[in-house]
């Protein structure tokens, strides 16, 4: 069959270049709605994120008590001025809404860069060297995963006080022993794999060994978690600015948005309805991204889903 | 078995002393746990005269020493709301938590595990469709807004439900609806991918072959072997579930452990976010432990020590 030499090995295959690769993920993508669908519903935020300026039809901060808590557009007393309506104090919301995906996305990427990097680093550095130093970064590792996350965001959060970088260090260092889990695992099975050995064997060097053998191996059940991961913490970072802890209160956040909302939801429910179907959207189309990323980058899961 | 019992035990000490640490130093980051725990409008004076009450002019090693020898005995300090133990205000919280993280856990299982279990079975049914689908939702939606939409349809305009409090019976329904709904998404996948990677073990084949009747293949061989995973993330969903109840309390306002958390933040009542925070992470221990022992009751190769 032709589509038969479409599979996960010829994805990752090295001696491909990278276009046929491409072309091959592409190939993928279409036989997988679900994928494509999850991919086009992503770009869709960074697309908004990039040129807020430009889609936004107001400056999201912009007050106008006068026109304070008008409906959506397609209710009764709303218009098309302000499709989703505005809040307490006058502001638009769609524009808000725009807004606040750079927040959500900015949290997302750099809390997954530097969780993934510092997962990286520890994760290998325990995987390949093995013996004390893999049971002592492992010991961490397992202390944190242990622990009532959310609990201890929560607290740290409170602790350090709102603004964006404290957000991000926290994101980014209390996730990164996930990625130092899967790191660790992933090394392990490589080092016992038939081609680390044969390479070591034929007397590669170490930094040859893991620039060509492993970190190749290692990126795509990495990117797989990077997905679900960001996902989850722009999840948690709503859920942050929902109590009040996340970006100071003057940021357009969905989180904050929310927050806001809350105290109005009888009167004018759309103020946090919007901020809500925002996360949601977002939070879906990166599982939807992140299933079909697992599926197509890591072939040991492939079985299980037929 | 005992070994091993014994082994998860020890680790389990080691893990808790991490966390009382880990809890010591957390109230420190700023570096000045005095100007975190008054008022901002505190005088230098008042701050001093704090500091020498609480001792944080000691020196560290003697501050957690002090610190450990009263978590010892369950000495969390007093409150510094109340001025009362910090840790019978915990306990008296606990049950209300206790009983919407059990509530929501047992919704979670009762509706997730047979979504799960059909849609193993078969794939790509109309059940197994709608399963996904909820699992999908489960882990998109952002479960602190659904509570505010849940109560703005089935308590604001139906009236079905309080839409807070714990008085009436039926008050639990809500809250752990929303609690339980992430945990119910994971629970259907797991539980679906455990069913159809089992049913394509070499064993189950055996099974057929040697002329077993389906129904008996499938209580005895694939249902104990689905229950081995169930177990393990039942019980870390329950943990996950006493720690992330923050949100779905604080907006309920379910006078839990969660509820407590929130509003000993708002009083920047540390002493008492502290015994919150180390309580909560004792009983995750203690679950983790018992997981770990349910494990191995279930599974045989645990209980023969390979």
């Amino acid at each position: 069959m032709a589509t038969r030499d479409i599979t996960a090995d010829s994805l990752l295959d090295v001696e491909r270049s990278f276009g046929d690769r491409l072309v091959y993920m592409g190939r993928f993508l279409w036989r997988d709605k679900g994928g494509l669908i999850g991919l086009v519903m992503f770009l869709t935020v960074v697309f908004a994120a990039i040129f807020s300026p430009t889609i936004a039809p107001y400056d999201p901060l912009e007050q106008n008590l006068r026109d304070s808590k008008i409906p959506p557009a397609w209710q009764e007393e709303g218009s098309w001025d302000h499709p989703f309506g505005t809040d307490n104090l006058g502001r638009d919301i769609f524009s808000r809404i725009i807004y606040g995906a750079r927040v959500s996305l900015t949290v997302g990427f750099f809390g997954v860069l530097i969780a993934g990097g510092l997962g990286l680093v520890f994760g290998a550095i325990a995987g390949y060297m093995g013996g004390r130093v893999d049971e002592s970064i492992m010991s961490v590792v397992n202390l944190v995963l242990s622990l009532p996350y959310l609990l201890f965001v929560v607290v740290i959060a409170a602790i350090l006080g709102r603004s964006l970088i404290n957000v991000i260090l926290i994101f980014g260092i209390t996730d990164s022993p996930i990625f130092a889990r899967v790191t660790r695992g992933e090394v392990l099975r490589l080092r016992q794999s038939g081609f680390v050995e044969s390479a070591v064997s034929a007397g590669a060097t170490w930094p040859r060994i893991i620039f060509d053998h492993i970190l190749p191996n290692l990126i795509g059940p990495l990117i797989t978690l990077a997905t679900f991961e960001m996902s989850r913490m722009i999840f948690y970072e709503a859920g942050l600015g929902f109590l009040g802890l996340s970006v100071p209160p003057t940021v357009p956040s969905w989180g904050n948005m929310l927050a806001a909302g809350r105290k109005y939801l009888t009167s004018a429910p759309w103020i946090a309805t919007f901020p809500g179907l925002a996360i949601m959207f977002t939070s879906l189309g990166m599982n939807l991204l992140g299933d079909w990323l697992r599926d197509v980058l890591d072939p040991r899961l492939r079985r299980a889903r037929k | 078995m005992q070994r091993y019992f014994l082994t998860k035990f020890l680790q389990s000490i080691l893990l808790l002393f991490g966390v009382l640490l880990l809890v010591f130093f957390m109230v420190r980051l700023t570096g000045d746990p005095a100007a975190l725990m008054m008022s901002r409008e505190a005088s230098p004076e008042q701050l001093e005269a704090f500091r020498e009450a609480m001792g944080f002019n000691r020196p560290l090693y003697v501050q957690f020493a002090d610190f450990l020898s009263g978590a010892v005995v369950g000495d969390f300090g007093d409150s510094l709301h109340f001025k009362t133990p910090a840790l019978p205000l915990v306990l008296e919280r606990l049950p209300a938590t206790l009983q919407l993280a059990a509530v929501g856990l047992l919704m979670a299982m009762v509706i997730g595990i047979p979504l799960g279990l059909i849609g193993g079975f078969n794939p790509g049914s109309a059940i197994d469709s709608i399963g996904r689908t909820l699992a999908l939702l489960g882990q998109s939606i952002p479960n602190f807004w659904l509570a505010l939409i849940m109560i703005l349809f089935f308590a604001v305009r139906l009236g079905w439900f309080p839409s807070f409090g714990r008085d009436q019976w039926h008050s639990v329904v809500m809250p752990a609806f929303v609690l339980g709904l992430p945990v119910m998404g994971q629970l259907v996948r797991l539980t679906r991918s455990a069913v159809l990677e089992i049913r394509s073990e070499d064993f189950i084949r055996t099974a057929y072959s040697k002329g077993l009747e389906p129904r008996i293949i499938y209580a005895k061989h694939v249902l104990r072997n689905v229950a081995i995973p169930l177990v393990s993330v039942t019980g870390v969903q329950f943990g996950y579930m006493l720690g992330g109840s923050i949100y779905i309390e604080a907006i309920f306002a379910w006078p839990g452990m969660g509820q407590l958390l929130e509003q000993a933040i708002g009083w920047r009542d540390f002493q008492l976010v502290m015994a919150i925070a180390i309580f909560t992470s004792v009983i995750v221990l203690i679950l983790n432990l018992l997981t770990d022992l349910a494990y191995a009751v279930i599974d045989p190769r645990i209980r023969y020590g390979h």
